[in-house]
């Protein structure tokens, strides 16, 4: 909310500058998010007048003007502005007058035309945005009068960021009330007395959404006259509050919603047939409003109607079809109360925020309609002048907010703030607040809470005003003492950063990609599953929630692709989501964490050491298993060729990766027709794990070393190509025995030598016992056992 | 014995003339080896008379280790002149970079909440994590925040259906746990959350982490005291720390916590909007509502709650001027952490 500084000070004026009022209401929790001067630096600006012009004789843009308002006379100035006409009263800047930017006015030759001093529009005093011409100001404004003095000019607009609890502050009143609580200063509230009715004329009134409405207030005012100019005092206070001048009828009613904080609203009362209803709208109910737009109303929105049709939106924006315009000559003003929670969402359901609607939901003083119209009246009959009705309402007193009795514990209170406030200090300052004390024990206070503060309800409310207004920066500060407990350290899962750690070691760089990706490029991904998609997505690219980690490393390898990185390794960990519509609602959006790994172009960054290669199966394969091998658990994984690889990877070169019979994950090529299709043109390598179990970790448990020689025996056999190295070597465990103590591949080989469909794997064996030398005939028969077994199930022979 | 000098100093001229260890060894067979020249002039002696054979022993002796002795010197030699050279044939650019085991980095963002948990868990925290798609409950209603509370407007929510959005804060985990878990309790909840808003200081996702502490008498120094010692041991500066009323459905009094500004130490600069302080995070005591919602008794427990961005914390440590770099990932910038 923007307020006038000065306009605030009318109310509640301490004896401090600006920059301390805007930290102290800072301070105590209405946040002053910008100051701004009404009006730029200058000086030597009068209110003038043009009393005659003429054309340029040289520049057909240029008039010549001859101007009022300088003490010597009158004075001629050339001048290029569209509206420079006679009898228009204007901002003059004479000659030594400075205007922002230090810019001088000296008396100058335009085209050979003498101009003393310069008219001005609004920009080029910095006070508002029009540029389109001369500023053109009332024309009973006092000719010859410092401008700055004659607009009040020297104002700053105070910009507050108010927290949604506080509407009690979105007024000058309600600021003011509290710059006195804080500086112990007179609060000059403004004297309302009621108009005196000049007619008895009255509308009926009939609340059929009592709890919604519980008050409204109307008075009939006839014969005004809506082509009155708003006066200038009244113009700038409201554009100080960003609020534009619309004529006199609505300029009022928008004065009192900045002044008194009570959102009105007046109606051309001719438009108005019969009496008012304050109703739920029927379904499908449609209203023209008062910014042109036609609304079909939610349901549940509340409107003001007429015996006819719905004339507003209620406590949001007026209709059109009942709206002052000029000619208008007779209002229904309307004040009322509603509810909060009968107007909280409603605009927004429709795309709508009003100055009404922001402090309707956040409530408004249910105490306050009758105060607000007999101000508004007495406004509009000072401008339009017009016979006043006699004010009419309708009230249901059981649906009215009851103010809240509050105990406030004096022990509690100190204990939360770590501090004993003083017994006077707390009446003081909570009855400052408009809170009424009703009893006082050794115990506790009872207070009863003021209309207009709905935040205030439960004691903890209390506590936060008194440590607000106390100040939170004197409250004391501990270091607190909580008992520990030794928490829980389980050794049997390893950390989400040790398994970073080592991908880090290995050359990935962490990425964090949005959790939301293209529905498209997501697709690819998707595997057909039913997918999370959000309602609201803040762009058609980011609608839907990831179903794996990968979519969102594929763009940002896309994004580095771009930007020339031709060595490429990323990974990420999180939650990837799906979407289950059968499942219970506990259960409906199940969330699995996952790390996910990717690897492109060049195996080793650019070196005079390194062959040049690009990054294979096995770099990627490598790189999981040191990552599983950070649990220590390593041997209770196993890869196996995919059976049913995602579609999108690459149906020969992919693993699936099992933690004993558990599928975790899988690792391989991306399928060169869906690396095509995102763009690439070389092979992506990637990975994903479900993280929860891979973090699983084995204890190490000591095994005896041997003081006997170990024995090394190799072995090469020849199989046919489709057989798998971990056929093979699962087949030499089971069939060594016991003694065995290692088997390391060594070479594999294909070509000449080895029968074609073929290949030859060549095998470092270690055997070992613990207890005594192994004898030659021992190993042998271990190894001829290892040779028959190869070739019974594989059809292996030794090469 | 003539003999024995010409044998001497042709044996000595050709030591001195054998360029490598083979054939230094075939003068020192062909010498003085068993059947070597020398070695044969002993035989001769049974030639002389018993007066005569000790001196001409003495002699044929002194012969042999006068050779000896060259042979020895010569090897030395020669050994020394074949390391010298293999030496002289090893030596290396040793300005040439060695071979690269390149290592990647943590993103910033991890990089700064491993920090932040660092320095909770070393004083008994905990780490908490939850969903990110959640439900109403968790997120809003527990927290205090009712359907059409204005404080809804404030949460830019994303809505997944007409009773889950995604998370726009970590205080769900803080309610998962007080369900999960009661009293007394001290967790960090780190995480990412979403906010429907997209600008050069908003991105739609981004990561908090919150804190929460529940005993049965905790105050608000006690807040203000952990707040402002994580800021300063954070910053590693002792930092001014200032606490602000604010307003937040779930905690009550509310604070929004401000350090001096880290960039011009708090004379007003375009970093801090000319204000000397930067905006950190909210806080405050939890309110009487969320303790219900958590089958908790607010008359016997107390407890209080903070929540910071960590991309903020991130940029003020390491000096990162553009929010949108974090989720770009461009290899320029995450190698930098």
């Amino acid at each position: 909310m923007k307020i006038s500084e000065a306009w605030l000070r009318e109310w509640a004026n301490p004896s401090i500058n600006t920059e301390e009022l805007v930290a102290q209401v800072t301070m105590a929790g209405l946040e002053v998010d910008a100051v701004e001067p009404v009006a730029g630096a200058f000086t030597g600006v009068v209110v003038g007048k043009i009393v005659s012009v003429a054309a340029h004789p040289d520049a057909e843009k240029l008039r010549v003007c001859q101007v009022e308002g300088h003490a010597e006379g009158i004075k001629q100035v050339v001048c290029g502005a569209p509206n420079a006409r006679e009898g228009l009263v204007i901002p003059f800047a004479t000659i030594g007058a400075k205007l922002p930017g230090d810019f001088k006015i000296k008396k100058a030759k335009l085209r050979g035309v003498e101009s003393f001093g310069m008219l001005c529009g609004q920009t080029e005093l910095a006070c508002g945005d029009d540029d389109s011409g001369l500023w053109e100001l009332p024309s009973e404004a006092p000719v010859g009068h410092d401008l700055r003095e004659y607009l009040d000019l020297d104002d700053n607009i105070l910009e507050l960021d108010l927290t949604p609890n506080r509407s009690d502050c979105l007024s000058v009143r309600g600021i003011a009330r509290e710059v006195s609580v804080l500086n112990t200063c007179d609060y000059h509230a403004l004297k309302i007395t009621p108009v005196a009715a000049q007619h008895q004329e009255v509308r009926s009134v009939t609340l059929e959404a009592s709890a919604a409405c519980p008050r409204y207030v109307g008075r009939l005012i006839n014969k005004v006259n809506n082509q009155a100019a708003t006066p200038t005092w009244m113009v700038e206070k409201l554009r100080r509050a960003g609020i534009a001048s619309l004529g006199p009828i609505v300029d009022v009613t928008n004065y009192v919603l900045i002044e008194l904080g009570q959102p009105m609203h007046a109606f051309d009362a001719e438009k108005v047939q019969g009496g008012i209803t304050v109703r739920l709208a029927e379904p499908g109910e449609k209203l023209a409003l008062l910014n042109e737009q036609t609304i079909t109303l939610p349901s549940n929105a509340l409107v003001i109607a007429d015996d006819e049709q719905a004339l507003a939106f209620a406590g949001v924006m007026g209709g059109q079809a009942s709206a002052v315009n000029e000619q208008t000559s007779a209002i229904l003003l309307e004040s009322a109360f509603f509810e909060p929670t009968a107007i909280a969402g409603r605009a927004r359901n429709v795309g709508l925020h009003t100055d009404s609607s922001h402090r309707f939901e956040r409530g408004v003083d249910p105490q306050l309609q009758h105060q607000a119209i007999e101000r508004a009246t007495q406004l509009i009959v000072d401008i339009c002048g017009g016979e006043v009705g006699a004010v009419f309402e309708q009230v249901s007193q059981e649906h009215l907010p009851t103010p809240a009795t509050i105990k406030l514990n004096k022990q509690r209170l100190a204990r939360t703030l770590g501090l004993a406030l003083p017994d006077e200090d707390v009446v003081r300052m909570l009855t400052g607040l408009g809170l009424v004390l009703e009893q006082e024990t050794e115990l506790d206070w009872t207070f009863i809470a003021p209309s207009y503060r709905f935040d205030i309800a439960i004691e903890a409310d209390l506590v936060e005003e008194l440590a607000r207004l106390y100040g939170y920066d004197k409250l004391p500060t501990r270091t607190p003492q909580f008992a520990d407990e030794l928490p829980a350290t389980p050794e049997s899962t390893v950390s989400l950063r040790t398994l970073a750690a080592r991908l880090v070691t290995r050359g990935y760089q962490e990425a964090i990609t949005y959790s939301f990706v293209e529905p498209k490029l997501n697709a690819y991904f998707a595997e057909g599953a039913s997918v999370v998609t959000l309602k609201n997505p803040i762009s058609a690219d980011m609608a839907e929630m990831r179903t794996s980690i990968l979519p969102g490393l594929v763009q940002a390898l896309q994004h580095n692709v771009n930007r020339q990185q031709t060595r490429i390794r990323l990974f990420e960990s999180g939650l990837v989501f799906a979407h289950d519509p059968h499942a219970s609602a506990e259960k409906t959006y199940p969330q699995t964490r996952k790390i996910a790994g990717l690897l492109y172009g060049a195996r080793e960054e650019s070196s005079w050491t390194q062959v040049k290669r690009d990054v294979d199966f096995y770099d990627v394969k490598g790189d999981v298993e040191a990552l599983l091998a950070a649990t220590g658990n390593q041997s209770a994984y196993r890869f196996a060729a995919a059976q049913n690889a995602p579609t999108y990877m690459h149906p020969g070169q992919t693993a699936q990766v099992f933690l004993d019979d558990k599928l975790v994950g899988f690792v391989g090529a991306l399928h060169p027709t869906t690396a095509k299709k995102l763009g690439f043109n070389k092979t992506l390598f990637v990975f994903e794990l479900l993280l929860d179990d891979v973090l699983g970790a084995a204890i190490p448990a000591f095994s005896p070393l041997s003081k006997f020689p170990a024995v090394n025996r190799d072995l090469a056999v020849v199989v046919k190509e489709d057989v798998t190295a971990a056929d093979i070597e699962d087949a030499i465990r089971a069939a060594a025995g016991e003694d065995l103590k290692a088997v390391t591949l060594f070479d594999v080989y294909a070509g000449e030598g080895v029968e074609s469909g073929h290949k030859s794997l060549a095998y470092s064996l270690v055997f070992q016992r613990l207890s005594e030398t192994l004898q030659d005939e021992v190993i042998q028969q271990a190894f001829d056992n290892i040779v028959k077994t190869l070739n019974e199930r594989y059809g292996a022979s030794l090469r | 014995m003539e003999n024995l000098a010409e044998l001497t100093s042709e044996a000595l001229k050709l030591v001195a003339g054998a360029n490598d260890l083979p054939a230094l060894d075939a003068l020192r067979v062909e010498y003085l080896g068993k059947k070597g020249q020398i070695t044969a002039q002993l035989k001769t002696l049974g030639k002389l008379s018993a007066e005569e054979r000790p001196a001409a022993g003495a002699k044929i002796n002194e012969a042999k280790v006068q050779v000896q002795d060259a042979i020895n010197a010569r090897r030395e030699a020669l050994e020394s002149a074949a390391i010298n050279a293999r030496l002289a044939s090893e030596a290396l650019d040793v300005t040439l970079p060695g071979r690269a085991s390149e290592s990647g980095n943590l993103h910033p963002v991890t990089r700064t909440l491993n920090r932040i948990e660092d320095i909770f868990t070393r004083a008994g925290y905990s780490v908490e994590q939850g969903p990110e798609v959640e439900d109403d409950f968790h997120n809003f209603e527990a927290l205090n925040i009712p359907s059409h509370h204005p404080a809804r407007a404030m949460h830019d929510t994303f809505y997944v259906d007409d009773h889950h959005v995604l998370r726009t804060h970590t205080s769900p985990v803080q309610i998962r746990t007080m369900l999960n878990r009661k009293g007394p309790l001290k967790v960090i909840c780190p995480g990412r959350v979403y906010r429907c808003d997209s600008d050069l200081t908003h991105t739609p996702m981004f990561h908090q982490v919150e804190g929460l502490v529940v005993d049965s008498d905790v105050s608000f120094a006690d807040l203000k005291g952990v707040v402002a010692q994580f800021l300063r041991t954070f910053f590693e500066a002792d930092v001014p720390v200032r606490f602000r009323p604010s307003y937040f459905p779930f905690t009550e009094p509310s604070a929004e916590m401000d350090i001096q500004c880290t960039h011009c130490q708090g004379k007003g600069c375009r970093i801090c909007k000319k204000t000397g302080w930067l905006e950190v995070g909210g806080c405050g005591m939890v309110h009487p509502n969320v303790f219900k919602a958590c089958d908790m008794d607010p008359e016997t427990v107390s407890g209080f709650a903070f929540g910071m961005g960590v991309e903020r914390l991130a940029m003020l440590r390491y000096g990162i001027n553009d929010l949108r770099m974090f989720f770009e990932n461009d290899l320029e910038f995450l190698q930098q952490f």
